[in-house]
């Protein structure tokens, strides 16, 4: 039987991050030793946090060492529960850290999300500031951007986050893995108000319901209230043509996107900056949220140094129908949500059909119309829509009527 | 024991240094010391070599000649940087000769003289007085280094030679190229490092003078930065350098995202402070973030059509692009931080190259550095009251040195661009472990978490209000990052050695350093 575990980075190189290692003993009490880069500005905290953690998790005697590299209290609690939960895999127990008020905020279904950003959920040291570069959402990631061996350090890692950690009114994202790793990732998740959870690698509606089902089963042995968003990524062509069917699977799907590394391998032929091959299926992905009143969400886009061509992939998502792209680095967004804005000439002509229509209303006229053209329903909705996000935007603000437009 | 007393920003400083008188801070801008300036001894030329050769055989027979012995100063530089074999060099050779208790006056070390610390140990070196880090800071910090240390800035530097503090009895000048009769330059050679202004005053002041070069040309070296009139003796030795090292490991530009964000809202507050305008001037230094200000704000320059008539570095090759480019008139360069800007500075009349009196000397008749839009720094901590720290961190170990910082805060908007906490450890603290900078020169903090503007600084509240930036009240951010690293730090335990003392530009101790315990 495992007695001794260890979780967390150590080396130079490591910053923002430690190392635990647990032996656990039938006796002597705990022997906690540890070296720490701010061990004469927090040594006693860590140290007494430390004998908190382990009083939670019940072990009375144990040898602890610590290689601390400034990591923040979140992190020292997830590495020694990890390394908790590695020595002895029977552990039920868990460390949690107390829930801040900052992470209760909730979120909406048809809230913005022109960009979510990816955070490895196993790198906690870039979670701390990702809310700054002002993302609509941040996705804490237990998939694929988390080695094998490192899944359960991610689950604490990531609930720990989820409630200490401030995103700033980001949409709280968490990507879950496939099948029934992702399922058991939500009994980590469910419970520490994430708003959305993302499923990968979606053909079948089943898997969502599978998902869904096992969140209401969560929230009801809580108690917990309040409502959480799927948000399904498709990755095969098997999820492409069934696009429709996935994003109306269950009535908690708030957004549908499509993941093209893994699309393209499965078709059989590389991704390429042009992305013919993968047009049929963005289109299908498109055309299915939106038959289903879901909204469709474009891949990322991978070079990071390549902000020209993040740029012209944006504008090409969102000339194809996408209301959103994924990002993989913080400077990633600003220039996405400056492409997501609209053009001047499209808000001056949104704004010119609202007043129209307003105008037309306050006379009690039955039929709208704007120079020669008229104007029905759903343009006018459209035009709302072009006006919300010039106003979230900042292009305009709440009194744009009264401006000269 | 050192007797301490207060001074004016409330710090508790020595009142004698290393044996010798020294006075405290008395405020920004008020300690005038009278007389007149040093001056070296009165040289003939009848006693030097007619034919202009001063050429000898090593470095131990310089100093010779030079009549090294105990308890004399003896100075190098650091625009050879992490690369420099000659400071090395010339003490092993102090320790062949036998002499003891010297005093290392060094414009900066750095971690290639690790070496010393054997030296230190062994006695031929008493002390430093220049801006220690690496392992030398740790040497120091542990209250191992027999005398008190001090650290000037380049500007206080320049100040204490002239107006006798530091009296130079050795000065050796690591020279990329020199010819026999001493002229010196730093332009060009296989470890060719810009300029040569750290070591301008050692030239003039110092009683002896020696030029060690890797690269003797014939009479005469074009340009002569240091000029042979000034020099005794010339030594040859293979290398001088390593000219890999000597290129500074700062000028990249960052990539930390949260840097970059410091950087870019640093150039928006200039924009939308008026900073940035037509014949406008800045500072900014060789850190990631303070290139990457300077590229937003080239950026932005670019963009309107907006041309500055001078920029202050710490040259690099953006600051070189920016100069072809013509979005400055001039490079008014303190230091060359890689070698575009050492190609920029021979080839281009616009690449101007200073020194510590051109750029900010106290005893100069007038200021460069408080003529300049605005001066971007960076520093270890700040605390809410805008006083700042650049030479230890928080743990109170002597870590940096001083650079220029203490004279470019003179600027007009001086700014600084900091994270609010590095790793768990808050750069924003109620009290700096050691005070460089009052915060009555420190104009705006830039932090990733908002900006703080000196309350001091109402002109600048009112050109930012109503604009999008995050401005916030320091204590708020400081607030924000106590919750987040779970507290403030335990303040470090001190011993009461004081193991070196921090001089203002005008030679008068700001503040001091106490042995670290544990």
């Amino acid at each position: 039987m495992a007695r001794r575990g260890e979780a967390g980075a150590r080396g130079p190189k490591v910053r923002s991050d430690c190392w635990i290692a647990i032996e656990l003993r039938d006796q002597g009490g705990l022997e906690i030793q540890f070296q720490s880069k701010v061990a004469g500005l927090y040594g006693d905290r860590i140290r007494t946090r430390m004998e908190a953690g382990c009083a939670a998790l019940g072990i009375a005697h144990a040898a602890i060492a610590c290689e601390d590299q400034g990591a923040l209290p979140f992190v020292l609690d997830a590495r020694l529960e990890c390394a908790a939960r590695r020595a002895d895999p029977a552990l039920t127990a868990e460390f949690l850290p107390e829930m801040r008020d900052c992470c209760t905020y909730g979120s909406t279904r048809d809230r913005l999300r022109r960009t979510r950003l990816y955070l490895p959920g196993n790198q906690p040291k870039l979670f701390v500031n990702a809310g700054l570069h002002g993302p609509d959402g941040l996705i804490l990631d237990l998939e694929d951007a988390v080695a094998p061996t490192e899944k359960d350090a991610a689950r604490v890692v990531v609930r720990n986050a989820l409630r200490q950690v401030d995103f700033l009114g980001a949409e709280r994202m968490v990507r879950i893995n496939q099948g029934e790793r992702g399922l058991a990732d939500l009994d980590w998740v469910v419970p520490h108000n994430p708003h959305v959870i993302l499923v990968p690698k979606v053909e079948d509606p089943a898997q969502l319901i599978a998902v869904d089902t096992r969140i209401t089963e969560i929230r009801k042995d809580r108690g917990l209230k309040g409502e959480i968003y799927l948000l399904p990524i498709i990755e095969s062509a098997l999820g492409a043509w069934r696009a429709y069917e996935i994003a109306m699977a269950t009535p908690s799907i708030a957004a549908l996107s499509i993941g093209l590394e893994d699309y393209t391998a499965d078709i059989g032929v590389p991704r390429t900056l042009a992305g013919h091959e993968s047009f049929w299926a963005r289109s299908q992905v498109i055309n299915g949220a939106v038959a289903a009143g879901v909204q469709p969400i474009d891949t990322v886009f991978s070079d990071v140094a390549d902000t020209a061509g993040l740029i012209a992939s944006v504008n090409e998502a969102k000339a194809l129908g996408f209301v959103g792209k994924g990002c993989i680095h913080p400077r990633q967004v600003a220039p996405i949500h400056k492409a997501f804005a609209p053009d001047p000439a499209a808000l001056a002509r949104a704004q010119r059909i609202v007043v129209a229509f307003e105008a037309a209303e306050a006379a009690g006229l039955g039929v709208v119309s704007l120079g020669s053209k008229m104007i029905d329903a759903p343009v006018v909705k459209r035009a709302h829509t072009v006006i919300d996000l010039a106003l979230t935007t900042g292009l305009i603000d709440d009194n744009w009527r009264d401006a000269d437009a | 024991m050192t007797k301490l007393v207060t001074n004016a920003v409330g710090r508790e400083v020595p009142v004698e240094i290393n044996g010798a008188e020294a006075v405290p801070f008395q405020g920004v801008g008020q300690y005038r010391p009278s007389g007149r300036k040093a001056a070296p001894p009165i040289a003939t030329c009848s006693d030097y070599p007619t034919d202009g050769h001063k050429v000898v055989k090593s470095l131990k027979v310089a100093l010779e000649n030079a009549g090294l012995r105990d308890g004399m100063t003896v100075s190098s530089h650091h625009h050879l940087r992490n690369g420099d074999f000659v400071a090395n060099a010339v003490f092993a050779a102090a320790a062949e000769l036998g002499v003891k208790d010297l005093r290392w006056f060094p414009s900066a070390s750095f971690p290639c003289h690790a070496p010393m610390i054997d030296l230190l140990d062994s006695g031929v070196i008493h002390h430093i007085e220049g801006s220690m880090n690496g392992p030398l800071g740790a040497y120091c910090s542990e209250g191992k280094m027999r005398g008190m240390g001090v650290l000037r800035s380049h500007g206080g530097r320049w100040q204490a030679i002239q107006d006798g503090d530091v009296h130079i009895d050795i000065a050796v000048i690591a020279a990329p190229t020199a010819d026999p009769f001493g002229n010196a330059t730093g332009d060009r050679g296989p470890t060719g490092c810009g300029l040569l202004g750290f070591a301008l005053a050692d030239s003039m002041y110092a009683d002896h003078v020696i030029v060690v070069t890797d690269n003797l040309v014939e009479f005469p070296c074009i340009p002569w930065q240091i000029q042979g009139n000034n020099v005794d003796q010339v030594v040859v030795m293979d290398s001088i350098g390593d000219a890999s090292k000597i290129v500074s490991g700062t000028t990249q530009i960052t990539k930390s995202p949260d840097r970059l964000l410091i950087a870019e809202l640093t150039a928006r507050f200039c924009d939308e402070a008026g900073i940035v305008r037509d014949g406008f001037s800045f500072q900014a230094g060789a850190g990631g973030t303070a290139l990457s200000f300077a590229l937003f704000l080239r950026d932005m320059m670019r963009e309107r059509n907006i041309k500055a008539r001078f920029v202050r570095g710490g040259s690099t090759q953006y600051l070189v692009d920016m100069l072809e480019e013509g979005l400055t008139d001039y490079i008014l360069d303190g230091q060359t931080f890689d070698l575009e800007g050492v190609r920029s500075m021979r080839e281009n009349a616009g690449h101007v190259n200073t020194s510590p009196f051109t750029s900010y000397n106290w005893h100069g008749k007038g200021n460069f550095a408080s003529m300049l839009d605005c001066t971007v720094l960076g520093a270890t901590e700040v605390d809410v009251n805008f006083n700042a720290n650049v030479v230890t961190h928080s743990d109170g170990r002597l870590l940096h040195g001083i650079g220029g910082w203490m004279n470019c805060l003179a600027s007009k908007c001086t700014i600084l661009p900091i994270p609010s906490f590095r790793d768990r450890i808050p750069v924003l603290v109620d009290k700096v472990t050691t005070l460089c900078g009052p915060g009555e020169l420190i104009d705006v903090i830039v932090t990733e978490r908002g900006i703080a503007i000196n309350p001091q600084r109402r002109d600048l509240i009112d050109a930012v209000r109503g604009s999008s930036l995050p401005i916030r009240p320091i204590e708020e951010i400081k607030a924000e990052v106590a919750e987040i690293v779970g507290g403030a730090p335990t303040p470090p335990e001190f011993g009461d050695k004081v193991v070196a003392a921090i001089k203002w530009v005008d030679g008068t101790v700001i503040d001091c350093v106490k042995e670290v315990r544990g």
